[in-house]
């Protein structure tokens, strides 16, 4: 069974497609510029058929899964360490506010000579775009926890790693779950980018060299597939968040 | 008095609240002196912003005095929460992400209690709140008052030698208010707990009290402390009694000109 | 009685505020003096010639700055992130109040706006090329998508949460859409928008200069890219710290309008307690 504003949602998607789809083939649209979405579909079952491209695939996938678990551990470690350290914390909001204006990628050459020539700078784009994000939420979670929660917590006189596991982590959880949810988004936009800008491999290398092959069909393709796939990972955790915050009541 | 029987005492209590960012310090309470017997229920009332809350966390070693001195069963309480002290806070502080049943088990979790002995313990205290039949809801699916009944529960259940409550029922209507003073009763009555309630309702007061302390505008002191003489066993038909009325009207005229000032005051 | 009360000595307020704000002032020098500290410490282990010293970093920006192409580079770039910023914010949150106030599109729209703030939408670039060529529009359509969708989501978001007691006063007093919107639901959900608006202004930045990157012979962009495949750690770095310098101080300004908003609706709602 779907709601009605899930129905609405699909028609208008699938709307929006046929639309596109109508003006590529009566030839509105030039086929240079954007092509018809089911030759997107044709040119991603292509790519997902040739092993080149699937090892593309898999390898933007190990590296942006890398980026995710750096980002949450160092995220979470350093956002709770903040915690602790109010007056840090305040010094150092303005620039964990304008930390996303700053295009991380453009120290891949220091990345570069740091790692050397592998997949590592590429996980280091990814990770230095996501970390932040974590940072940020676990912080927000952290200070959200309600004042009575917390005093309940003093009065039973709980140990401080009690006070930890059994108090401040399922309290801030909707936020360390929307952390960790920001580092999936921002690790894949950090990792393509790279791969995009300066790399010989990965999904983001793949479209842009498609693009400067003329190779429209493969480049929208890939691109399709890219959107499937970060699409999909963020539509699943977007209801396992919305599951987790109905069952709290939003809070 | 019997010294034996006094179970918490108050000297010279003071609590001034040091000045931050932009804001002068801020004499809250005090200095105040109590007595509390063992076993009695007292209730605390005053106009709003005079300091009870405040004094309920000296009390309850959350906070420590400016000056003066609190001992609860002949130790000092000294920024630490002593054994045998439960407390229930204005605020919400349900758990959100525990079933009801959890919520009320927590504290005895933590303690290492057998999961036997806890369910004999949570299921006829869920059962006292009226709350046996959500044992396995959470606490966004309950109202403000259940909720609010489900911590007195997760309180109850450790059970405190005093029971400090904020302002319990501040969420419900007035019958039901009524009836949740009648459980209170019969709690108290089953425990011995000392219970130490604070309220700004002086119906309430007045009906379930042994003593009730009224406190000035802040910074807060006591002005009166009223003797009820309700016998032990008693329930909320006590407000058709008319030595219920004389109680509230003595309460009220203390009060009166402290609420105008706190008014007046902000 | 006890007779010391030992309070903290008693400060006027606005002497106390003052040393407050300079105090914070310290922390921030202080903070800055241990971020020059660790960079320092990290150029003598890794070498200078891969990451360059705070120092030669300073020397290098002030080089470029002294160039006299600089100006109409930083101009270019300035052009297109202002206009830019003006689409994005407007539109986001013209979308953003449509989409809060009628609840069934924004129903339908939160997973779809959610969905595209999560592309790596330096994919596109490819389809902003085709459709705008190579150019300032190409550079203002790609700051647009990247800051409008969280200034719509943060839009959206606020006005939905407004008290729906609003909504009733509003149509009490016969207000048009038009008032509601202007009168009720912006000044309501302004904590909200102005959060959005921050994240707004850094995405929108990073966008802009992104399409530089690709898309442009001119601006900051521009100057990094090339840079970049020059291997002039150098101009990178005192690019970057260009950048960061600006973004912070932008930002800086929109943190405290931000902590004045939240503060003032908590003091709000924190009066019925
Ligand atoms: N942590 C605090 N810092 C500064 N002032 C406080 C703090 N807590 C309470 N106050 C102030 O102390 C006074 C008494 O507060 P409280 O004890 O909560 O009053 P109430 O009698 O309504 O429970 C109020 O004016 C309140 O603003
Ligand atoms: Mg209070």
């Amino acid at each position: 069974m779907m709601t009605r504003p899930g129905k609405l949602r699909w028609a208008l998607i699938i709307a929006a497609l046929a639309l596109l789809e109508g003006a590529c083939r009566l030839g509105f649209v030039s086929r240079q510029t954007i092509i018809a979405p089911t030759a997107m579909a044709a040119g991603a079952w292509q790519a997902l058929g040739s092993a080149e491209m699937r090892g593309h695939i898999l390898i933007t996938l190990a590296s942006v899964a890398q980026s995710i678990g750096l980002a949450i551990v160092v995220g979470f470690a350093v956002g709770a360490a903040l915690y602790r350290l109010p007056r840090l914390r305040r010094t150092l909001d303005p620039f964990l506010a304008s930390y996303y204006a700053v295009p991380a990628f453009v120290f891949y050459p220091v990345f570069i000579v740091l790692f050397g020539l592998n997949r590592w700078p590429l996980v280091a784009i990814g990770f230095v775009f996501a970390v932040t994000a974590v940072i940020i939420n676990t912080l927000d979670g952290l200070s959200r926890v309600p004042r009575g929660v917390r005093r309940t917590a003093a009065v039973m006189k709980l140990t401080p790693l009690q006070h930890i596991f059994f108090i401040m982590l399922p309290a801030a959880a909707p936020w360390l779950f929307t952390g960790a949810k920001f580092a999936v988004v921002y690790s894949f936009i950090g990792v393509i980018a790279g791969e995009f800008v300066l790399s010989g491999a990965g999904l983001g290398h793949a479209i842009a060299f498609a693009y400067n092959s003329f190779d429209n069909e493969t480049m929208y393709g890939l691109m399709l597939l890219l959107f499937l796939i970060v699409g999909g990972i963020n539509m699943q955790l977007w209801i396992w968040e919305q599951r987790l915050y109905a069952r709290r009541g939003g809070y | 008095m019997n010294t034996s029987s006094v179970q918490l005492c108050l000297r010279g209590v003071t609590r001034v609240f040091p000045a931050v960012e932009q804001q002068k310090p801020l004499h809250a309470l005090g200095p105040l002196d109590l007595d509390l017997r063992r076993g009695e229920f007292f209730s605390v009332v005053g106009p709003s912003g005079c300091g009870k809350s405040t004094l309920l966390d000296l009390v309850a070693g959350l906070a420590r005095p400016t000056a003066g001195t609190i001992t609860f069963e002949g130790r000092p309480v000294a920024g630490e929460v002593p054994d045998g002290i439960g407390v229930v806070f204005q605020e919400d502080a349900s758990f959100p992400w525990l079933s009801v049943y959890d919520n009320a088990a927590f504290a005895l979790r933590r303690a290492g209690m057998a999961e036997k002995d806890i369910r004999e313990r949570v299921d006829p205290t869920l059962a006292a709140v009226g709350l046996q039949s959500f044992a396995g809801a959470y606490p966004a699916q309950l109202s403000g008052g259940m909720r609010q009944r489900l911590c007195i529960a997760r309180t109850l259940v450790t059970r405190p030698r005093l029971l400090l409550l904020d302002e319990p029922f501040g969420a419900l209507d007035q019958q039901t208010r009524l009836l949740m003073g009648d459980e209170l009763l019969d709690l108290w009555r089953l425990t011995d707990a000392t219970v130490f309630l604070i309220t700004h309702s002086l119906d309430e007061a007045a009906l379930l009290s042994d003593r009730i302390g009224v406190m000035s505008a802040r910074p807060g002191v006591f002005i009166d402390l009223v003797d009820t003489a309700w016998p032990r066993e008693r329930d909320s038909r006590i407000v058709s009694d008319p030595a219920f009325g004389r109680v509230t009207g003595r309460l009220w005229e203390m009060l009166r000109g402290q609420s105008l000032k706190a008014l007046a005051g902000g | 009685m006890p007779g010391a009360v030992d309070i903290d000595p008693a400060v006027p307020a606005a002497e106390h505020a003052r040393s407050r704000g300079w105090s914070a002032l310290a922390d921030t020098v202080l903070l800055i003096t241990g971020m020059l500290i660790v960079w320092q410490v990290a150029t003598l282990i890794i070498g200078h010639e891969v990451l360059t010293s705070p120092l030669e970093t300073a020397r290098r920006l002030s080089a470029i700055m002294a160039d006299p192409d600089f100006p109409a580079h930083a101009w270019e770039t300035g052009r297109a992130f202002g206009t830019a910023l003006i689409i994005a914010l407007a539109g986001g949150l013209t979308i953003g109040v449509a989409l809060g106030a009628h609840r069934l599109s924004g129903q339908v729209a939160a997973p779809i706006l959610v969905a595209l703030y999560s592309i790596p939408k330096i994919t596109l670039y490819p389809v902003i090329l085709l459709l705008f060529g190579l150019g300032i529009s190409a550079k203002i359509a790609f700051g647009v998508i990247h800051g409008i969708i969280p200034v719509i989501i943060f839009t959206m978001n606020g006005v939905r949460n407004i008290n729906g007691v609003y909504f009733r006063a509003a149509r009490a007093m016969r207000l048009s859409g038009m008032q509601t919107a202007s009168n009720i639901i912006v000044p309501a959900a302004l904590p909200e928008i102005v959060s959005g608006f921050r994240i707004g202004f850094s995405l929108t930045l990073l966008g802009t200069l992104i399409g530089e990157m690709f898309a442009s012979q001119r601006g900051i962009g521009y100057m990094l890219v090339k840079a970049m495949e020059t291997n002039d750690v150098a101009t990178v770095m005192a690019l970057a710290l260009f950048l960061i310098v600006l973004a912070t101080a932008a930002s800086s300004v929109l943190l405290v309008i931000d902590r004045r908003l939240h503060q003032s609706v908590i003091a709000q709602s924190g009066d019925s307690q």
